[in-house]
Formats: C-alpha cells, structure tokens, sequence
C-alpha cells in the first residue's frame, strides 16, 4: 500500500477514510445506482397499485365513494361470475393435466435414444407467443370440416362410419309421403301386386342432381309385381305437386325398400336413370314402399368448437398444447438427477415397472412436480391472450376470465374503471398467496 | 408396454449379440407412440403455415392440407402481400424497437440496481431489496388502470417509449433479484482488489460485474426479448396507432375468415423471430420460464 487514493469511491472498509465524508459523499453513488430502478418502480408499480385499490372503491365516474359496491358487482353480475368459474375451472383443469401430461412425456423419453426430436416438437409451441398459439387454434377449430384440422380430421371418421345420403335435404312433395328423413320416407297408399307407385320428393338443389337423372317417367304396371317412381317433383315454376310432369328428373340409384303390413322389408331395388323402380314376383297382400333413413343421412357439419358450450375446454386444449412441453422438459431434468441405482434396487427387488413408477419415481419427482405445479397455477390464474385470441366476440361472455374480465371491462368497451379496478384487485389477492410459496420456495434455492 | 421393455432391457444386458435387435423391437410402440404424438404436437403450427401459403381464392375453400396436392396451390403471395401492407411492414418495425428497448433498458437499470443491493453499504439496503423483491406479487393488471389516466396526462400514450418503460417497470423485480444472487456470487476478494486500486465504483460495475454477470444477463434478456416480443396486453392497452404485430393482427380478427390471407402469414412471421431466439438459445430460456412465474 504505497499510496492513498482520495476519491470518494475509496475503500469502505478496512483503512479508515482520511476525514468524516458528507452524505452525497458517502452515498451518492449508491444514489446514482438505484435511482432509476426505484423510480421506474414506484411511478409504474407502487403508485398504480395503492391507486388501483383506492380506485375500485369508487363509481364508474371516480367521483363517487361508493365502498364495497363494485365488489359486490363483481360477484353479482352474470358476466363476472362466469369469469370467475371459469378461472376456478381452469385452476382445477389445467395446472393438473400440463403436469400430468409432462410427467407421461417426460418417462417416455427417457426409455429411448433419439428424443430431441420429440422434444423439440413438443417444446416449440413454448416459444410462439400465447397470442400467435390463439390465432394457430382458432383456425384448428373452425367449424367447417372443410377448413378446420379438427373437425376435417372427425369428419374422416365419421363418413367412415355414417357415410352421408345421396339425397340429404330432401323432403316429401305432398302429403301422400310421411316419415322424417331420420327415419326414412314412407309412401303412405298401400300397394298390392300391379300398383304405381310415386314417390315425389322435393327439396333437392339443381346442383346436387345427380348428372345421370333423365326426364322422369311414370312406369308401366306389372302383374304380380310392383313399380314405381321416385322424382324430383319440382320444375321451374314449380308445377303439380304429386303429379310427374315434363321437365321433371328422375332420381337415380336410391335405394327403395318394399316393406309388409307388419313393417318387415321384404325387398329392396334401386331405381334407374329415369327414377323407376321394380319389385317383381311380389306375393299377394298390401304393401308400403318406403326409400330408408340412410338415403336422407346428413353429411358431417362439424362441430361448433368455438360455441358457447365447448369454448372454455376448447381453449384449455389449446393452452395444455401449449405448456405440455415445459412441464416435460423440467420434469425430464428431475427424472434425469434420479439415482439410477436406487431404481435398479427396486427392479432387482422384483418391483415391477409400474410399481417402480409409483413408489419410487413419483415421490422422488414430487419436488419437480410441485414446481410445475405452482408456475402453472400462476400463470393459469392470469391467463388472458389465449383467450381473447381465440374466443370470437360472441363467445366472449362464455370464455371469459378474470383477467379478460378486468380488460374488457376496463378497456374493451365498458370502460368502468371503478369495476375494472376491483376486478384487478381481486385477481392481486389470489395471485399473492401462490406468489408467496413460489418466492419462498426461490429464496430456499437462492 | 412397459413390462415388455423392462424384459427388452433385461434381456438387453445378458445377451450382447441379438439383445440389440430385441431391446429395439420391445421399444418399437414407445417409438411408434412417441412419434405419433410429435406429429400431432406439430400439426397445429403447420397447418398455420400451410394455410399461409394458400392462394387468396383458395382460402374458405380448401383446407390447408390440400396445399401439398398436385398441381400445388402453394404460393408466397400473401407474404409478398403483407411485406408491401405498410401497417404490417410497420407493426414489424415497432415490435422489433419496443423488443429491443424493453430488453436493453431493464438489463442495464437491473444491473446497477443489483450491484448496490449486492456489493454497496447503506442503511436499509436488504430491507430496500426484500420491499423490491415483493413486487413480484402485483400482476401487470394492477397497473393498467391508474398508467393508462398517466400516459395520457404525460403524453406517454401510444408511444414506443411509454411501452418500453412499462415492460423496463415489470420486468425489475425480478431482474434485480436474480441479477443480485448472481452479482453476490463473485468472490469479494475480485472486488477489494480493485476498489484498493482506486478504481471508482462505475469502473467496477463496466469493467468487472457485467463481464461476469455476462451468463445471468444472457438468461435475462432472451426471456425478456421473448417476454416482450410476445406481449399483447400490455400494447393492446397503451398503443393505438403504435401497434407491435400482436395487436396489428389483433385488430383484424373480429373477421377472422375474411381476413385469414393476412393473418395467417403476419402470425407466422411473427412467431419464426421468436422461435429462432428460442431454439438458439433454449436452456437459457427454461430457466427464465421457471423464474417467470413470478412476473
């Protein structure tokens, strides 16, 4: 130590300063490193937050001390209350699955070679915001099976199951045809060997007719059997219901069923380009003839995901595809630190995989899932873009959660700021005491 | 299925020779399953990239799993088209500023920060840093309200400027902290030496704590830069005219089906940025995410 320094930024400890410094001296510097920190942090936290509290305590207008009111409000209005259900119902979901979820991943991929693959797929939505991953379902979801992944996707099983009719909007002419087209279409004059009979349906658009139908003809009748027709009875202008006319198709290749007094079928044939059909060597006795439900089977629609009922799950869907892939990663990085000795104890002992799983794996992760656990009721507690990105406006009331609630009730058109204020501090007193475990969990590892 | 691998591995382990082949074979529906699953986790994202490339006329017709048919209808005119639409173009420019500021400004006001609580003597300095540390717990909704009457008295209202500060505000808390355990781990004698050498506490700070606190910075500012990039409410509420991309394609969703040649290829834009820092720099970002929680 050959030579003292004299700048105020001289040791503090160890030798003594040469004279007693001033204030600004000794703590300018400490000054001039925590000032814009504090700054920013009581202009844009403290300040908002006391005035956000004192805020919620008045009317729309701020002028109007109105105590708990908005409060009350916030439990009474509809629209709120089904935020906060749909909040609780995320809180009971979400946070359970994404950890469930991730725990399955997580143990796949540590029984193979070539994971990263996996990973990255699942992982990657973590980095697209929850914005973007919003407007990715949304077209996921769309109704129309031709445009929408999940609908198209049920949609190929479904036609597999329940191919959609030939004739699917179609409906009686006259009142000589009943029946639903869920239940099939009857003619209702009875047959017996030698009838006509004409099934007139209507109903069918020009551009659905089947490219092969020709002018409709009113067939010849046929001893010991029965004929008939099935025609578009519709022609520009309209025409005679029940009457075939010139100008009327025929209804090709629909199946028509010849049924009994008791209802039994006891034939079927299809009809020709010209829409007539044939049943010879019938039996003595009366006869319907009837065309069946399947003829009339609607083609899937899809199904409205973005409605009002399946809404809050559809977007809890989309949120889980979003998160699954944290929860794997971190609960990987346990199950990596697990001692693979004490697993392999387990399998000697003659545990089985399962068993190894649950009494060994499960409660030396418990830590890990925990922290999974806590960080997904966190950010589940305020999630909010998913929401607004997904939900369409008319689903909005149906989605809603607290956090959109606070937005849209403050911003989004209402803009009652008193209301808007007791919804944040509501949302602050269930963030805090989740908050509290996670910093108290962060300063036993810090 | 998990028995049958549990047999593969053992068999695995008394017979080197075939035991490969039968250990590969007992996994093949753990693969089979895995593989699976990784389809369907990115289905999604393509199908916001296939419909992107969609022709305009094809859109509301065809779903985008047909855009890989022959003859293709696969086409880059809607990116063409959003790259001379001036409110895209712009929204780009403002997310990249608002993104870059939001990241810059907290890191440095952190850093200083962090080194007084860490390495500077005052009265009150851990009681300071806990009553910082408890800010953690005010979600950005507490804020909204009473900062939206501000900004507008301050002319802070949609402006790039007023973003930035409010994600520079909400980003401290938890800065500071983590930057201050790191800062608290650089062994004191590093520091003694160079305060005995006369160097003044700024020099300390440029020349020594950052270049240190370089790895604990980097975590910081890829979550950050990630964090703000991907914000929306915090523009939706304080830019009207100044829109990053999330709020620009915000705004065009109330018709969504009309507008789906625009939103598609700006969504997409807007989530590859991300997605490049993010598998760049992937293990500093789970440990930001798990910190998150508490923004």
């Amino acid at each position: 130590m050959t030579e003292m320094t004299t700048t105020v930024e001289a040791p503090e400890r160890g030798l003594p300063p040469a004279r007693e410094p001033g204030l600004w001296q000794r703590y300018g510097i400490v000054v001039i490193f925590l000032a814009p920190a504090l700054v920013l942090l009581g202009v844009w936290i403290v300040y908002p937050t006391i005035s956000t509290i004192h805020r919620s305590f008045y009317d729309r207008s701020g002028d109007n001390f109105i105590g708990l009111d908005n409060y009350r409000t916030l439990f009474s209005d509809a629209t709120l209350r089904k935020a906060i259900e749909n909040n609780l119902l995320w809180l009971l979901v979400v946070p359970a699955f994404v950890t469930a979820i991730g725990l399955v991943f997580a143990v796949l991929i540590e029984r193979i070679r070539f994971s990263v693959a996996f990973k990255v797929a699942v992982f990657m939505p973590m980095a697209i915001s929850l914005f973007a991953a919003g407007v990715i379902w949304r077209l996921m979801y769309e109704k129309d099976p031709d445009q929408g992944t999940v609908n198209a996707t049920i949609a190929v099983v479904h036609n597999r199951v329940q191919p959609s009719g030939k004739l699917p909007n179609a409906l009686p002419s006259t009142e000589t045809v009943t029946g639903s087209t869920k239940g099939g279409l009857t003619l209702n004059t009875p047959l017996q060997p030698g009838s006509v009979a004409q099934i007139g349906l209507t109903g069918i658009l020009e551009s659905s007719m089947p490219p092969n139908a020709v002018q409709a003809v009113v067939p010849e009748p046929l001893a010991g059997g029965i004929t008939g027709v099935v025609w578009r009875d519709f022609k520009p202008g309209g025409g005679t219901p029940g009457k075939v006319e010139q100008g009327e198709l025929g209804l090709p290749n629909v199946t028509v069923e010849l049924r009994d007094d008791g209802g039994r079928r006891v034939g079927t044939t299809k009809t020709e380009d010209n829409g007539t059909f044939a049943f010879d060597d019938v039996q003595a006795g009366t006869y319907r003839a009837a065309i069946a439900s399947d003829t009339f089977a609607k083609p899937f629609d899809g199904i409205s995901w973005l409605g009002a009922s399946l809404i809050t799950p559809s977007i809890m869907m989309a949120y889980i595809w979003v998160w699954a892939g944290f929860a794997m990663v971190v609960i990987a990085a346990g199950l990596a630190a697990i001692p693979r000795d004490l697993l392999e104890a387990a399998r000697t002992d003659g545990a089985s995989e399962w068993a190894v799983f649950r009494r060994v794996t499960v409660p030396l992760l418990a830590p890990v899932l925990t922290v999974v656990f806590i960080t997904m009721l966190i950010y589940v507690l305020k999630v909010f873009d998913i929401v607004i990105s997904i939900a369409p406006g008319s689903s909005q009331d149906d989605a809603n959660v607290i956090a959109l609630a606070m937005w849209r009730t403050s911003f989004g058109g209402v803009n009652d700021f008193g209301l808007g204020a007791a919804i944040a501090v509501f949302l602050f007193l269930l963030v805090i005491p989740i908050l509290l475990l996670n910093i108290r969990r962060f300063r036993r590892e810090a | 299925m998990t028995s049958a691998t549990a047999t593969a591995e053992r068999d695995a382990a008394a017979e080197p020779s075939s035991a490969r082949i039968v250990a590969f074979l007992g996994k093949t529906p753990v693969y089979l399953l895995l593989g699976f699953i990784g389809f369907l986790w990115l289905v999604p994202t393509l199908g916001l990239f296939f419909t992107s490339l969609l022709e305009p006329s094809q859109i509301g017709r065809t779903g985008w799993w047909n855009v890989l048919s022959s003859p293709s209808i696969a086409t880059f005119d809607n990116y063409n088209a959003i790259f001379h639409n001036h409110a895209i173009t712009s929204a780009i420019w403002t997310t990249v500023l608002i993104s870059l500021g939001g990241t810059i400004l907290p890191i440095i006001v952190a850093a200083l920060a962090a080194y007084a609580f860490a390495w500077l003597e005052f009265p009150g300095r851990d009681w300071l840093f806990l009553l910082v540390v408890a800010l953690l717990v005010v979600p950005i909704q507490m804020a909204l309200i009473p900062m939206f009457s501000l900004y507008n008295d301050l002319g802070l209202f949609d402006t790039i400027l007023g973003l930035v500060l409010f994600h520079t505000a909400f980003a401290l808390p938890f800065a500071i902290f983590l930057l201050r355990n790191f800062f608290i781990g650089i062994p004191r004698d590093l520091l003694e030496a160079a305060r005995i050498d006369g160097a003044s506490e700024m020099r300390i700070f440029l020349r020594l704590i950052l270049p240190l606190g370089l790895p604990a910075i980097a975590s910081l500012a890829i979550f950050q830069f990630l964090w703000v990039w991907n914000d929306l409410l915090v523009a939706l509420t304080f830019g009207r005219n100044t829109q990053p991309i999330t709020v620009a394609i915000f705004s065009q969703m109330r018709q969504f089906s009309a507008n789906i040649e625009l939103i598609a290829p700006a969504a997409f834009i807007s989530l590859a940025i991300p997605l490049v820092v993010f598998f760049a720099f992937q293990r500093y970002f789970v440990q930001g995410l798990l910190a998150g929680s508490v923004k």
